[in-house]
């Protein structure tokens, strides 16, 4: 660096720590040199969200919450998001961007706590960064409930009226609650304008603050790595892990190539299939809003269906409650319970490499059941495989193996038989 | 669970009962300037009556080979100028009078039709030539994969008129099946051939006015992905560039 670019450089960090955050978060921060293809998905998530953010702005420009009939009787909301994909410029390609990004986003995200449970990336010390992806994991399902609605589809409008009914379901606050969360006593204009204001400001902001509360404490953990060994145990001479590089540059262009190949899937979406075979952007959404007519067949995005699966499994009242309200503890528990993975797991090894069969055959149970909760979600309840087995018995029977992976989990992670962990890498 | 066991008992019946299969024709879709041209004259003469295409402009139709000129002579009915779109006069709540309910818009209709049994465009061909005569209904008309429609058959005068035999079939599960086959009746002034033919062109038509940019969509696409995939090479290189001394 030249004399006079140090100068400014001092004279900022005088005022501003920008050289040692530099060198914190990037330039020094120590990762393991072992990360695999399942270490591509953290920075992937950052990228989804940037782009969210900043196609978002663009949408907001022109997109108009207004519930409201035209003079050609559609809905302003509705027809302001096909002016947006007809008359902006360049419109069509960044709500294209958007609308995939959202479904991008929830790939991402699942492959990354996929990741988490693959390596033990929870276990003590990252609890708090495990507790903060819930958290991030939630507040994107907040987000992109209520940006659906915004389109004001038949399934924004009818998709919105089904989950905001399930609050009714609480005892006592519960029809009040719904109310409150309407702003109305059915979906309605009011409902469109206060989830525009959620989806663009409120939750994007918490959205944001827990992002950088998960990264600020990675980075003072260290990451995990895939043989799950803490490679802070092992430093050399100079005081830096014997097992670790410098984020930047090696993280850096490594992640290029990860965000380069995301594109290139991504694009492929985004140009020729944006629609996503109807599971991105919905076909009866291209149907304005009508609250008089209910479309026969309701189903969440994709992204819902494994915990709308676990909604529907719960048919029985308890407790004289209503089974409605069992099924939105189930929904809920679902996710609640993936934050209490690091004091369910008792295993003396973090990373599947050294974990024993007990864990991988009921894993690959796990993901075989989420896939098809997932599956079944999107079909209505009444369907069965092959037009003969059943689907709600077999959504009933994965929503219950969800629940008891996770509470049983204490007893068989601690009999499994592991084998044992390298002090080093294993590169 | 014994509710458990009566669930499991009745499920399969549930789930045949829900199965409403729609058979649809495959639409042969063109996106050939002439067919769209043809197509873009018929929705103009026979649909934008009733039905508005409020998000679709006129001068829009330039991007099918059409000109200002053409366009303004031919096509434009209900507008003045060019750069308005295709909206109709006909109130709405008039129409919901005389029809059950206000015709939809239609500048969308080709992609919110798509459904798991077909395209669309499917949907929009079977439908159009899926009109036959029936005198219980108020217009005289019914429709094969749109029972009880509200719609009159407006392509009437091209078609000609279809007759419906209904025969019941069992559907081997103790159910029947109601099933319709069309017999041509008075004829039209187009062939069978020629009918297909124009409604192909306009639900050709109706395809490319759902999303008039897919094509420069998938032009961009080519090109977009040409170029990742060359950065993908040189970020490669570079990643195996800076990693070549960790081992």
């Amino acid at each position: 660096m030249t004399t006079k670019a140090q100068a400014v450089m001092d004279w900022i960090d005088a005022r501003f720590p920008l050289t040692s955050t530099y060198k914190a978060h990037l330039s020094e921060y120590y990762a393991p040199k072992n990360f695999n293809f399942w270490y591509f998905f953290g920075s992937l998530a950052l990228l989804v969200l940037v782009l969210q953010i900043v196609t978002g702005i663009f949408l907001v420009m022109h997109y108009k919450p207004d519930a409201s009939l035209n003079a050609s009787g559609v809905p302003v909301a509705f027809a302001s998001v096909e002016y947006i994909m007809r008359d902006v410029p360049g419109g069509w390609i960044i709500r294209y961007l958007h609308s995939t990004g959202a479904s991008a986003f929830f790939v991402v995200v699942y492959l990354h706590m996929f990741r988490g449970i693959l390596y033990g990336s929870y276990r003590k010390p990252r609890e708090l960064i495990w507790i903060f992806g819930t958290l991030i994991f939630l507040a994107l399902m907040a987000e992109a409930f209520m940006g659906y609605l915004l389109p004001w589809g038949q399934m924004s409008f009818w998709g919105a009226q089904v989950i905001v009914n399930l609050f009714s379901a609480i005892p006592v606050i519960g029809p009040d609650l719904s109310v409150v969360i309407r702003g109305d006593f059915v979906v309605s204009d009011a409902t469109l304008n206060r989830f525009f204001s959620f989806h663009v400001i409120a939750v994007p902001l918490v959205l944001i603050g827990l992002v950088a509360a998960h990264i600020v404490a990675l980075h003072e953990v260290g990451s995990n790595n895939p043989d799950g060994v803490e490679i802070k145990k092992k430093k050399g001479a100079d005081g830096h892990p014997l097992d670790g590089i410098p984020f930047h540059p090696y993280y850096t262009v490594k992640d290029i190539v990860g965000v380069v190949g995301f594109l290139i899937v991504f694009s492929f979406i985004v140009f020729f299939a944006p629609e996503g075979g109807g599971y991105f952007l919905e076909y009866n959404n291209f149907i304005p809003a009508d609250p008089l007519k209910t479309p026969p067949h309701i189903a969440p995005v994709w992204y819902f269906t494994p915990f709308y699966s676990l909604l529907r499994a719960m048919v029985w009242p308890l407790f004289g409650l209503d089974a409605k309200f069992w099924g939105v503890v189930a929904m809920g528990g679902g996710v609640v319970i993936i934050a209490f993975l690091p004091w369910l797991d008792r295993s003396p090894a973090k990373s599947i490499r050294y974990r024993g069969p007990i864990f991988k055959t009921l894993l690959t149970i796990f993901i075989i059941g989420f896939a098809i909760l997932g599956f079944l979600g999107t079909k209505p309840p009444s369907y069965a495989f092959f037009g003969v087995i059943p689907g709600a018995p077999v959504a009933q029977l994965f929503s219950l193996y969800y629940f008891l992976f996770f509470l049983t989990m204490p007893v068989w992670s601690k009999i499994d038989k592991c084998k044992p962990v390298p002090d080093r890498v294993t590169g | 669970m014994k509710k458990l066991l009566t669930a499991l008992l009745f499920a399969p019946l549930l789930a045949f009962a829900s199965g409403a299969e729609l058979h649809l024709d495959k639409a042969p879709v063109s996106s050939e300037p002439a067919a769209l041209q043809n197509g873009a004259k018929l929705f103009v003469n026979y649909c934008l009556n009733c039905h508005g295409a409020s998000y679709m402009r006129y001068n829009r139709l330039q991007q099918i080979g059409l000109s200002e000129q053409m366009i303004k002579d031919n096509l434009m009915f209900t507008a003045d100028k060019i750069g308005e779109p295709m909206r109709i006069a006909m109130q709405r709540d008039e129409a919901k009078q005389w029809f059950g309910a206000a015709p939809p818009d239609l500048t969308v209709v080709a992609r919110s039709r798509a459904s798991e049994f077909g395209s669309g465009a499917d949907w929009l061909y079977t439908y159009l030539r899926g009109f036959y005569r029936d005198s219980e209904r108020p217009t005289g008309w019914n429709n094969v994969i749109f029972e009880n429609v509200g719609m009159p058959h407006v392509l009437y005068e091209l078609q000609g008129e279809q007759l419906a035999k209904v025969s019941e079939k069992d559907d081997g599960h103790g159910g029947k099946i109601k099933e319709i086959h069309l017999e041509q009746g008075k004829p039209g002034k187009m062939s069978k051939d020629e009918y297909d033919k124009a409604t192909a062109d306009l639900v050709s038509y109706l395809v490319w006015m759902g999303e008039p940019m897919a094509e420069t969509r998938k032009t961009i696409g080519a090109f977009v992905i040409a170029f990742l995939g060359l950065l993908f090479v040189l970020s490669y290189l570079l990643k195996k560039n800076f990693w070549k001394d960790i081992h």
